[in-house]
């Protein structure tokens, strides 16, 4: 039991475990519905009807919690899946042809690198009216870069291994040579770029949210929650503890998931 | 083919790569210069040569590896250098096959034994799952494996069994022709006998025809019926195995031949012990190639280069001492 | 140089005496460490050249850095002594001291020359440091002496080499350079693990023949590391035989290629395709060698030996001397007709 000893792993699978298990919960029931306000219930502390108090319109704030994790998970999930497509593409492109072609998709990777993240989102997000799928879009291509060094990098390096030649003297075409041989051999790097910018994709989403750039109210976002727990944080503090402590849970859960799975590959080498 | 021609012929075969920018001029690397070698069907030929003089290069042409930047390949008297990727080029993947020197690099690591084996099969569309893994099964017993070595990972395995899974799936095909690249070199001398034993075995076999290349004289020795002996890209000499140890005609062999221990490990030869060093390989001097460590080096041997010429019954070498 | 060490060997300190060595490698958790090195004894005299011969796994290499303290991460010196000229405990040395023994009393060489230079230091600034490192010569000093080195181990053109950078030589070329650093302070003792493997034949043939005038001219004392018996046969006085972290035979070269005691030295032997077993199958040891974790309480050997008994397998056998000092680790070399099943 390798994986025992690797406490990131660990400890990431744990906290990703919870997200995920409240996030699927939120899906079918919530203590109260996470919209309904109740004007005359509003700033409560922690009881036993709101686990986690109300927020300024008497919204449940375990509820919103709750939902606010759907989204997390959304916005991760679908700008991953943007980045790992587009990074995959240019990735493979650059590391096996090579040269010029190389070079011209690596300096255009490299500008898009160069934009401070949160800038680039929000200028996406501001050109066009913001919604949720803006923000899954702009993260997702802020994500691209660093899909396609990893990809880059690891086609280039397996590309002159002998098994590949050997691959290639069987008659493998390019096709084969990319995505049944060496992909195999790329992917726990993958995974692990994919776990941390998973991460990256809810801290940013919970900025631009905090901004009022990302989900547009009522639904719940934590970030969104959090800015509005801003003004109220001397008189009812735990209705900013709670998203703000979920964010942390949550990045802190995939940055060690995605280190843990870097070093099981690290050490089975 | 006609009865005398060989199996696989290599016609004047260049290979060159680009070097670096040097004072406005690309140097260019000549790895293999206008080299000529046949191999006749069912016979081992050894391909013999110190490190960086192109046999591995050689043999990744003869084998169809890589595309020699000239001369022609010939197999079975037909021409097949531009044959490609098409039809006949992959009709000839199929009989012209080669075994990588390292076998902890040669074998995909994240791919099960038998999944290595089978893709020989697989590429080229030849079988069906079911039929790969008989085919699969029946090779590791022929290479001496279990066949719950099919679930295996290459990690798993020890050198030696990396190596003849290496033999084994150049074999799965069914080729004529073998180009082995130094196949033991990597292995300890008790492993080194065992895969001795099964490539000789597996020649009778099947039948095949052997392109051995290995720096190692005597393992050369004992594999070979005819050598041939490399050095900076070029043949310098080529005879019957037993000729050429005996009686090494070219300055180099003569030195390489000095080293060959005799049945007694013990007993001292008088080892020819080469002054200098080879010449950077990107400025080889015009003329010799070996003038530089020659003991025997004159004018001509600076002004001119040797070309191969026979010298005795299928001997032939290239050097001005013997035109 | 042969005759000088058979006749000093009676009553003189050995340069090296390695007593009962046990190396260690730690395992993570609550694992029991794994046993690398199980009671290694071997002594180097003044003026003798020892060979070291086995195959991967065998721990030779573990052997020579354990001497001088190299031994990587997570393996550990568990038991035995080394001791240097009869008064230096190189066992339980610390880390300085130890260093002002490295590269001044006993120097080592290893296979792969490019890895073991600096590719980021010239040529002159790597052979100058050991000089001024232990024998406090000033720049000057130390660049002429390192040109006398260089030409020494035969580099042609010293004086331009020193700006010269690793990758710029060819192999053969920085293994001169590493003997010349090697040799730089005089060592007694130069430890070399498989100084030629790496190289092509020509020049295995210039470097041994480099290592054997040093030998003829300082007095040098070598421990030569390798698996080339040819080599051994090239160089050696003595000969010891590892296999699975044990020494399992050891005497003149003679004695070893003459009348092998072990049936594992007799197979390596049998297996070698010198030229008049051309026409033959080879003989081949059966099985492979066993991983650390599969090294049993019986002789290590017994799984692969066409003489094993029952006794083999559940009694590990003694290193045993026979005559003048040969010895083997074997039941069967205790019998009668001692030579008859380690026949070649």
């Amino acid at each position: 039991m390798r994986g025992m000893r690797n406490f990131s792993l660990v400890l990431g699978t744990l906290f990703v475990s919870i997200l995920f298990v409240i996030m699927l919960v939120s899906l079918f029931y919530t203590p109260h519905p996470p919209n309904e306000m109740n004007v005359r219930e509003r700033l409560q502390a922690p009881s036993a009807r709101h686990l986690l108090g109300t927020d300024n319109f008497g919204r449940d704030v375990f509820s919103r919690v709750m939902v606010g994790a759907q989204t997390a998970f959304q916005v991760g999930a679908v700008s991953v899946a943007i980045g790992l497509a587009g990074g995959f593409l240019i990735g493979t492109l650059a590391g096996y042809a090579g040269r010029w072609v190389d070079e011209l998709l690596m300096r255009a990777t490299d500008a898009l690198l160069a934009f401070p993240g949160i800038l680039l989102a929000l200028l996406l997000v501001s050109v066009t009216k913001p919604s949720l799928f803006q923000t899954m879009l702009a993260i997702g291509i802020l994500s691209i870069p660093s899909f396609a060094r990893v990809i880059r990098a690891g086609v280039l390096q397996q590309k002159e291994a002998d098994y590949v030649k050997a691959a290639r003297g069987l008659g493998a075409g390019y096709a084969n040579l990319i995505f049944v041989q060496i992909m195999p051999n790329i992917a726990s790097a993958i995974v692990t770029t994919a776990a941390l910018n998973f991460s990256t994709a809810i801290l940013i989403e919970a900025a631009l949210s905090y901004l009022g750039l990302g989900v547009q109210p009522p639904d719940p976002s934590w970030g969104r929650m959090l800015n509005e727990a801003q003004s109220y944080l001397a008189k009812s503090p735990w209705f900013a503890l709670a998203p703000g402590v979920l964010i942390t849970l949550s990045v802190l859960g995939f940055n060690l998931l995605g280190d843990g799975i870097r070093d099981l590959r690290d050490n089975s080498i | 083919m006609r009865p005398s021609d060989p199996l696989v012929e290599l016609r004047n075969i260049a290979k060159t790569y680009a070097g670096p920018v040097s004072r406005f001029r690309r140097k260019t690397l000549r790895v293999v210069d206008n080299l000529s070698l046949s191999v006749r069907q069912g016979e081992t030929l050894g391909l013999v040569g110190e490190s960086g003089c192109g046999k591995s290069t050689t043999g990744q042409i003869a084998a169809r590896l890589l595309a020699p930047s000239g001369g022609r390949l010939f197999y079975r008297g037909e021409d097949i250098t531009d044959a490609g990727e098409g039809a006949r080029g992959r009709a000839l993947r199929r009989q012209m096959q080669y075994v990588f020197q390292d076998p902890y690099t040669s074998l995909n690591p994240s791919f099960t034994i038998g999944r290595l084996l089978g893709e020989p099969l697989a590429i080229n569309r030849l079988a069906g799952r079911k039929e790969r893994q008989a085919r699969v099964a029946e090779m590791l017993e022929t290479i001496g494996l279990d066949s719950s070595y099919a679930r295996r990972y290459p990690r798993e395995l020890s050198g030696g069994q990396r190596q003849r899974i290496g033999i084994a799936r150049a074999l799965i095909l069914n080729p004529e022709f073998v180009v082995l690249d130094e196949p033991v070199s990597a292995l300890d001398v008790s492993v080194q006998a065992q895969i001795l034993n099964l490539l000789k075995k597996l020649q009778r076999e099947f039948a095949l025809t052997y392109l051995f290349i290995s720096h190692d004289l005597n393992v050369i020795y004992y594999m070979s019926d005819r050598v041939a002996v490399m050095y900076l890209g070029k043949i310098v000499e080529t005879a019957d195995v037993d000729a050429l140890y005996r009686r090494p005609l070219h300055p180099y062999t003569q030195a390489l031949m000095s080293f060959v221990p005799s049945d007694d490990l013990r007993v001292k030869r008088e080892k020819i012990i080469l002054q200098g060093d080879l010449p950077n390989p990107l400025a080889i001097p015009a003329g010799c190639p070996f003038q530089t460590r020659c003991a025997h080096v004159h004018e001509r041997c600076r002004a001119e280069a040797p070309v191969l010429k026979e010298a005795g019954p299928g001997h032939s070498v290239s050097c001005h001492l013997y035109a | 140089m042969r005759m000088t060490a058979e006749a000093a060997t009676g009553t003189e300190t050995p340069l090296l005496d390695i007593r009962d060595l046990r190396v260690q490698l730690r395992r993570g958790g609550d694992r029991s460490p794994l046993s690398v090195l199980d009671g290694v004894t071997l002594t180097v005299n003044r003026g003798e050249t020892v060979g070291i011969v086995g195959e991967s796994g065998c721990g030779k290499s573990v052997l020579s850095l354990s001497i001088l303290g190299l031994l990587p991460g997570g393996m550990r010196i568990g038991g035995g002594e080394i001791w240097y000229d009869g008064r230096h405990p190189l066992h339980r040395m610390s880390g300085r001291e130890i260093r002002s023994f490295r590269g001044k009393e006993i120097a080592m060489i290893f296979q792969d020359p490019m890895s073991s230079l600096n590719p980021g230091l010239s040529i002159g600034d790597q052979v100058t440091e050991t000089l001024r490192l232990h024998l406090g010569q000033s720049r000057r000093e130390a660049k002429e002496h390192a040109v006398r080195l260089l030409r020494k181990v035969g580099l042609p053109r010293p004086e331009s080499l020193l700006e010269a950078y690793p990758h710029q030589l060819s192999g053969g070329m920085r293994q001169r350079v590493m003997i010349a650093i090697a040799v730089s302070c005089n060592p007694g003792l130069l430890i070399a693990d498989e100084p030629t493997t790496a190289l092509d034949v020509t020049i295995q043939a210039q470097i041994l023949d480099l290592m054997r005038t040093i030998r003829e001219e300082d007095g040098t004392s070598i421990l030569l590391i390798t698996h080339d018996f040819s080599v051994i046969a090239d160089m050696c006085d003595r000969v010891l035989v590892m296999y699975a972290g044990q020494i399992l035979e050891s005497g003149t070269v003679d004695d070893l290629f003459e009348r092998p005691l072990h049936p594992y030295t007799a197979g390596l032997l049998r297996s070698i395709p010198t030229p008049e077993k051309k026409n033959r199958p080879l003989y081949s040891i059966e099985g492979r060698v066993p991983a650390l974790h599969e090294r049993g309480a019986g002789c290590r050997f017994a799984a692969r030996c066409p003489h094993a008994v029952e006794r083999c397998r559940t009694e590990n056998p003694e290193l045993v001397a026979y005559r003048d000092n040969h010895a083997a680790r074997c039941f069967l070399a205790e019998t009668e007709g001692v030579h008859r099943h380690a026949a070649v």
